[in-house]
């Protein structure tokens, strides 16, 4: 029994029969093709699948994809479709990343931080990455990486999108 | 042009990284592919009594169901590739899938193909097996004694091997020592925890008898060796490719059974299939790290000097022995006894055991942090034990600048170090004094504050491949690679290794282009694909830049000779007479004959005008087969500041100097020693894995296995000094792995000596607080 839902991928209206109990991430991944976004632990804690929904930052292993009927969601590939956002930029330039294997949910973990808080502290931007597991870093360049962004960010001359 | 090396040139791999684009192994998507999934077994030791598949073989969408005498009579068992001499190493058969006996949790013992992933999970509930539950046993040095349950028939009180290293003589050395000090040492079991867990997607084409293997793998060349092994196929009919790969830390060298399972199914099948690990899977099957119980002794005079070392070691292999496993406590591992120290005699007597749970295999370091931790610990010990200060105890058996190469005990000769000059600079960043009086203060006001200091060296950049081979290693440990100049003067470089986060795609880029004069961009590096690569041996032991980098300089300098012999036969000039200026090949005398790199590549490549004897074309291959390891070294400084309410660590400030020779691109090794760091925190202070009695693993989730987070981990602080090795022609060490040996003991002796005011001597690691408090309250003579 498939339901059919619809969602809004990185702009385009997209309508999906999923399994009722298909994750979002699988659907994201495996129907639509948007391997950008990873799966790393099932359990919710390594934040490697991190989507936006409706803006806001979501595990997407720990979400139905029928939870997401009717919503907009945003994925890495998005992020870098009319020019690097400030977090990839900043990812690359202050070497946040090492395998990348994290780093998609990572920076939609991050861009949701800074839209709660566009200038963090670096104790506010380690807890906020709190549900983002990296196994390479040590976090110290990511934490670098979103403090860079998130002055470019809150620059008035960003023509950042999202 | 600007030089290359030295620069911390931005990473070439970030682009694909940072936008999704790249392709990991689970991302690949192959028309008409099925999905495969293993049955594992729930209980960690039992007899198989039968399995029942007939209820999943009906379930929709499964295409096929494999028990392990299915697989057993098509496949091979899963070879051990480090067999490792001189001792008594009994390697028993390791089924792909169990066919009697399933001897760890997660034990496969049946496949499952289907048309897709859930039909396949659906269906593995449907597998009736039943089972007669054995006694299990998890601990090492238990597995040992009389009356353990036994795993394998022929293996005797479960010791797989029993290996010595000896030097000097250590028992008349501890007979004649006026001091001696001993611990026991358990170093916990760790996860590797790669973000990425392991996958394997595999087609077979039955015309051409091709297979194709898509693997998280360090060492695709490996991979494909033991896969011709177990799947029977010849060598040359397998390809196989490690695509971008998401961590591994030593838990992708092994060539697993599930790789061979799918690679079978998709012969069987005539169709693509593909394999994913989820995390719980990943815990329970891929390999583990570390698990030691040592038993280890120093001894040495009043003043200082240290003159011998004893050390027995139970060291747990799990239940099969994986693909590099007895290698590492033993040759990569007592065979460094002496770290960065003079010690004249060493006797370590290294028994590996097999436990009824998962192999034990590399892990970052991979028995090198088991050495010096056990050094580090011995050292502070001895120091407290004779009344001396740490520091001073290793200044004073630290081996001078001016002593290398030097051979210690073990038989090992080091390349090249100034290890107190490392400990120098590592003190003019951190005030000792300074802190020893903050220390006192701080006590006076019941506030618990430590430093703990640590002098390492380490082994890497394996290796000469004749010692590999006389180590038992079951392979190669040069490197290869090919330099492949274009017409339009752009170069691809094809290389053995497989870096997998480590950024070499960047460094060797740097390599070639500074050789070449040629921009950065005009340069790619190719690897993971034994397709296109020639033979390597893969990307651990922090040998790549070492080893692979040195046969991409290698070839590329064979490359800037033929270009040199093209360029002066087009520039109307003896060879001699033209030399490499500015990055060009210029007339001495007459400036204006010049001639840059890309137009030499397309005189080359075109060949209208080649000198005579010189066959066109623009490409040299190099193997590059080092004639000894590297041995980096440095000094780590942490200091700690203990809660004793509550067992609670905090980490104050990390000091991290490293040496390992000249940096190709600073940024990247700074970033590995954060890493690695980051990585030896995590086993100091939270990371176990752990099994109870009856062999289930009990941290079995992300939930419960405690992976750092950002706000447990502190700003790391990094210096380096530069000590060239002579043996390659970068003169480089390894920094891979440097960080996690030299981090575990820092912050163990940093906690030690904060509580050393109330008694505490030793605490187990991890050091939770629960543990801390315990050690606290016992200390000082309550009941925990």
């Amino acid at each position: 029994m498939l339901a059919p839902i619809t969602l809004t991928v990185n702009g385009t209206p997209r309508a999906v029969l999923v399994e009722p109990r298909a994750l979002l991430v699988h659907v994201l991944r495996d129907q639509l093709g948007l391997t950008g976004t990873h799966i790393g632990c099932d359990t919710s804690q390594c934040g490697a699948c991190t989507v936006l929904v409706d803006g806001r930052a979501v595990k997407s292993c720990a979400m139905l994809a029928v939870q997401a009927n009717g919503c907009a969601v945003t994925t890495i590939e998005q992020l870098g479709a009319n020019g690097l956002h400030p977090l990839q930029k900043a990812f690359k330039e202050k070497h946040g990343l090492q395998c990348g294997f994290c780093t998609p949910g990572m920076i939609l973990t991050a861009l949701d931080l800074l839209g709660q808080k566009p200038d963090p502290t670096e104790e506010e931007i380690r807890h906020g990455l709190q549900g983002n597991l990296c196994r390479c870093t040590g976090y110290q360049n990511i934490v670098d990486a979103v403090c860079v962004a998130a002055i470019e960010m809150r620059a008035p001359a960003s023509g950042a999108a999202t | 042009m600007a030089t290359q090396i030295g620069k911390s040139q931005k990473r070439r791999e970030d682009a694909r990284l940072i936008t999704g684009s790249a392709t990991y192994t689970d991302d690949i998507q192959l028309t008409g592919m099925l999905y495969a999934m293993v049955l594992r077994s729930p209980w960690a030791h039992a007899r198989v009594l039968s399995v029942d598949t007939a209820r999943a073989r009906t379930s929709p969408g499964v295409v096929a169901v494999y028990t392990g005498s299915d697989v057993a009579a098509q496949v091979n068992p899963v070879p051990c590739a480090w067999m490792v001499p001189n001792c008594d190493l009994k390697v028993p058969a390791h089924p792909p899938l169990a066919v009697d006996t399933v001897r760890y949790l997660g034990d496969g013992v049946a496949l499952v193909v289907a048309d897709s992933r859930q039909a396949a999970r659906d269906a593995l509930d449907l597998i009736d097996v039943e089972y007669d539950p054995l006694d299990a046993v998890v601990e090492p040095e238990l597995a040992t004694r009389a009356g353990a349950p036994q795993l394998h028939a022929d293996v005797d009180s479960n010791v797989a091997f029993t290996w010595t290293v000896a030097g000097g003589d250590a028992d008349a050395a501890f007979a004649a020592a006026p001091h001696a000090v001993n611990l026991r040492i358990v170093h916990q079991r760790l996860l590797p925890s790669s973000i990425e867990a392991r996958a394997a997607v595999a087609t077979f084409n039955a015309g051409s008898g091709q297979l194709t293997l898509w693997v998280t793998s360090q060492n695709p060349h490996i991979c494909r060796f033991l896969c011709s092994l177990m799947l029977k196929l010849p060598e040359h009919h397998i390809r196989v490719v490690a695509p971008e790969i998401g961590g591994a830390f030593g838990s992708k060298i092994a060539t697993y059974a599930d790789e061979a399972l799918v690679c079978f199914a998709a012969m069987q099948l005539r169709r693509p299939v593909k394999w994913t690990e989820d995390r719980s899977e990943n815990y329970k099957i891929t390999t583990h790290g570390r698990d030691h119980v040592q038993y280890v002794e120093m001894c040495g005079n009043a003043d200082g000097t240290i003159t011998g070392l004893r050390a027995r070691v139970f060291a747990g292999l799990g239940a099969y022995a994986s693909t590099a496993a007895p290698g590492i406590p033993t040759i990569l591992h007592g065979l460094m006894y002496s770290g960065p120290y003079m010690i004249p005699n060493i006797k370590g007597v290294i028994k590996g055991v097999y436990t009824t749970t998962t192999p034990v295999d590399a892990y970052r370091g991979a028995g090198r942090p088991e050495a010096t931790f056990m050094l580090e610990r011995l050292v502070n010990t001895f120091a407290q034990k004779i009344g001396m200060d740490p520091v001073e105890v290793r200044r004073k058996n630290l081996i001078p600048a001016d002593r290398f190469p030097y051979t210690v005990a073990t038989g090992l000769t080091y390349d090249s170090g100034n290890y107190a000059g490392a400990l120098d600079k590592a003190m003019s960043m951190f005030d000792y004094p300074a802190f020893r009086a903050e220390q006192a203060a701080a006590l006076r006001e019941k506030r618990y504050i430590g430093v703990g200091v640590t002098t390492y060296n380490e082994i890497c950049g394996l290796g000469p491949s004749a010692v590999a081979g006389a180590v038992g290693f079951g392979g190669g440990l040069y490197e290869s690679a090919v330099v492949r100049v274009f017409p339009t003067g752009m170069v691809r470089v094809y290389i053995g290794a497989k870096p997998h986060g480590q950024g070499e795609e960047t460094t060797f880029s740097q390599l070639v282009a500074e050789e070449f004069g040629i921009p950065f961009e005009n340069v790619e590096i190719v690897h993971g694909d034994t397709e296109t690569t020639p033979q390597g041996w893969g990307t651990y032991g922090s040998r790549t830049t070492a080893v692979s980098g040195s046969a991409v300089k290698v070839a590329a300098t064979r490359v800037m000779a033929k270009a040199k012999k093209i360029a002066a036969h087009l520039l109307g000039a003896g060879e001699s007479d033209v030399e490499w200026r500015d990055a060009k090949f210029v007339v001495r005398g007459s400036p204006e004959k010049a001639m840059g790199f890309a137009e030499v590549a397309l005189m080359a490549n075109v060949a209208w005008n080649m000198p005579a004897g010189v066959e066109p074309g623009l490409e040299a291959t190099a193997f590059f087969d080092p004639p000894n390891f590297v041995y980096p070294f440095g000094t780590h400084v942490c200091t700690v500041e203990v809660d004793v309410e509550t067992g609670v660590v905090k980490i104050l400030r990390y000091i991290a100097v490293d040496d390992c020779g000249p940096q190709i691109n600073p940024m990247i090794v700074e970033g590995q020693i954060h890493g690695g760091v980051a990585q030896g925190i995590g086993e100091a202070l939270q990371e176990m894995a752990v099994y109870d009695d009856d062999g289930q693993l009990l941290t079995g989730t992300m939930m419960d296995y405690a992976v750092p987070r950002a706000a447990q981990l502190p700003r790391i602080e990094t210096a380096h000094t530069v000590t060239p090795t002579d043996v390659n022609p970068l003169g480089v060490k390894g920094i891979g792995e440097a960080g996690t040996i030299a981090a575990v003991p820092s912050v163990v002796s940093a906690v030690l000596d904060a509580l050393a005011p109330l008694g505490v001597t030793h605490i187990d690691k991890p050091l939770t607080p629960s543990r801390v408090w315990t050690a606290i309250r016992a200390a000082q003579g309550g009941a925990a």
